[in-house]
């Protein structure tokens, strides 16, 4: 199944632009708060009316502004998971798994029961929901959508009221109860780990519009905008000039990079990722940056170095940030703290900004 | 004491009864009229949701008489609606029971639509959202989430709208008059009743309306007991 969806709302002095076309099953969204992401899975469900646009599923229109059609969200064959789950609170388990299916009672049953079997649900099924913990609502939640067999589920932000603890062992349990459903689900989430576990397919959302679309390792591969290279997690983005076919300068961190490779023609920034850094010690190879000026955060499993950029003036904000591969540990328990970081070539990002 | 005793054994009960009769037919027009407009405002934005909200309101902020005043103008019969209702129906809302009820409906109204409108804007409006992608259709969604979710607030307002009907006077007076047997109520009888001096009277309607009031206020607090227990923990007890 295919699901085309291009059109724009306008909230106030917000406005968004979505474009999303998807035929693979696992899709994700990827976009810091107060993006849109939300508005435009609600824009889907049938929730919110775009102001124009087309929204397409399998082949059914579901909405468009120019033909005058839009389905009812009852209609539309779509799941939505709330970030807060949204069960009746005035219903149990069972009421709420079956508050929107239609058929004699023994029907309704039946069908109520199955889902609940499969979601190891039977046990709650007279309980309300607040008599059950996050991680049992979100089933439920999912068990009220999922028996009603849609052709889409739509989880916004699925594990944001969970705490970390939880969050990991229900993502697994999500990927379970999905691993069974054919349709096409679409997750939206600010956690780049939870997506890159869980899509095929990656949307990446600036503000309020859609800046990537591709596979999960396309995208954090070569995230080309600026905006999509901190969403997949790059710590360093700076300014950069391109001088000729092999050199660069990199304005914002006081040091010029040469390549073998021939630069591509445009790009404004440039982004390098934390972990890619490789420690020199002794004498200043090609394309390092003095280490100095550094500080220094240990955490459980990792240690991570801020080092000042080489410009005579710098703000507090602009440190590049190395964080030391494990196998560099003994290295530099050894040696100390090196005496230069070395960019390597063909990890640099080379960005734009988007819009 | 055994003078109360014996003018309550001579008095004409009557207007206890056209209390009652008033205030519970003016609570169920308000709690229907109350629950419908605050759901409606709910889906109003903006200057318009003001508007209307300050228009619904207004019975409570304005005196009693000046409701009655704009409430006689409205219904007298020689004004276009009074004509139309005398000529078409044969209904008289001026020096009537329906006009007790009318003035009492429309001064206890707020007191509905303003403690729903609270209870609905307590309920989460993803509940409304979810229903409708599960399928069900808005008034089912109301009637058996929204309303239900609504129900401490609401039963609360209609306990309150009740206790303010049926000691209505001011709006009454004006527009039912209080002709005895048929639309005085026990606060117009009290007024009455003191024009003349007749103390004893007067006190055996003040010992019943206090009555009705200690029933209401038990019934208030028996509901907000019932809605913090739904709360879980309890500091205060």
């Amino acid at each position: 199944m295919e699901m085309k969806a291009s059109f724009r709302i306008s909230a106030g002095d917000f406005s968004l632009q979505a474009q999303m076309d998807t035929a693979d099953r696992r899709n994700g969204i990827l976009g810091a708060s107060g993006c849109g992401k939300s508005m435009t899975l609600k824009a889907l469900a049938g929730i919110l009316t775009p102001d124009e646009g087309r929204i397409e599923l399998g082949g059914r229109i579901l909405f468009d502004s120019s033909a005058g059609i839009n389905v009812p969200a009852r209609e539309r064959g779509i799941g939505y998971l709330f970030q807060n789950y949204a069960l009746f609170p005035n219903m149990t388990t069972e009421q709420n798994i079956g508050a929107g299916l239609r058929g004699s009672k023994k029907e309704i049953r039946a069908q109520v029961e199955t889902i609940m079997e499969r979601l190891r649900l039977t046990e709650l099924s007279g309980r309300f929901p607040s008599q059950m913990s996050g991680g049992q609502q979100q089933r439920v939640a999912l068990a009220r959508i999922l028996v009603r067999k849609p052709e889409v589920i739509l989880l916004d932000e699925p594990f944001s009221a969970l705490d970390a603890f939880m969050q990991d062992a229900m993502q697994q349990e999500l990927m379970e109860i999905l691993s069974e459903y054919d349709g096409i689900t679409v997750m939206v989430s600010h956690d780049r780990d939870i997506l890159y576990r869980f899509s095929e397919k990656l949307f990446v959302m600036g503000k309020g519009c859609f800046l990537r679309a591709g596979t999960v390792k396309e995208i954090f591969a070569d995230p080309v905008y600026k905006e999509a290279a901190v969403l997949t997690g790059c710590k360093n983005i700076g300014r950069a000039v391109r001088r000729d076919d092999h050199t660069m300068e990199a304005v914002s961190w006081g040091v010029t990079l040469h390549t073998s490779y021939i630069l591509p023609a445009q790009f404004s920034h440039i982004g390098y990722r934390a972990h890619d850094f490789v420690p020199v010690y002794g004498a200043r190879g090609e394309n390092c940056i003095r280490f100095a000026q550094y500080e220094k955060a240990e955490l459980p499993f990792e240690v991570n170095y801020y080092v000042a950029p080489e410009r005579v003036e710098w703000k507090r904000g602009e440190m590049l940030s190395w964080f030391v591969q494990r196998e560099d540990w003994p290295l530099l328990r050894e040696k100390g703290v090196p005496d230069h970081l070395q960019f390597q070539e063909d990890k640099i990002l080379f960005l734009r900004e988007g819009l | 004491m055994r003078q109360l005793i014996e003018a309550a054994m001579a008095l004409d009960w009557r207007p206890l009864w056209i209390s009652l009769k008033t205030g519970v037919l003016a609570t169920a027009v308000c709690f229907v009229l109350g629950i419908l407009a605050a759901w409606r405002v709910m889906y109003c934005r903006g200057k318009r949701r003001s508007i209307l909200d300050a228009v619904l309101t207004l019975p409570m902020v304005l005196p009693p008489t000046v409701a009655g005043f704009f409430l006689l103008l409205f219904f007298s019969r020689r004004r276009p609606l009074g004509i139309f209702l005398f000529d078409h129906f044969g209904i008289k809302i001026v020096q009537s029971q329906a006009g007790c009820v009318i003035a009492a409906a429309v001064i206890a109204f707020p007191l509905m639509y303003r403690s729903a409108r609270a209870a609905f804007e307590q309920v989460d409006i993803n509940l409304l959202y979810a229903g409708r992608t599960l399928g069900m259709t808005d008034p089912e969604i109301f009637f058996k989430v929204i309303l239900p979710c609504a129900r401490p607030g609401i039963t609360s307002g209609t306990v309150l709208a009740f206790a303010r009907a049926i000691g209505e006077y001011g709006a009454t007076s004006m527009l039912a008059g209080n002709i005895p047997g048929k639309t005085a109520t026990i606060s117009q009888r009290i007024a009455m009743v003191i024009q003349d001096q007749d103390y004893i009277t007067a006190g055996v309607w003040v010992t019943v309306m206090l009555v009705i009031a200690l029933i209401v206020l038990a019934a208030i607090g028996h509901i907000s007991q019932g809605r913090d227990a739904g709360r879980g923990e309890q500091l205060w007890k």
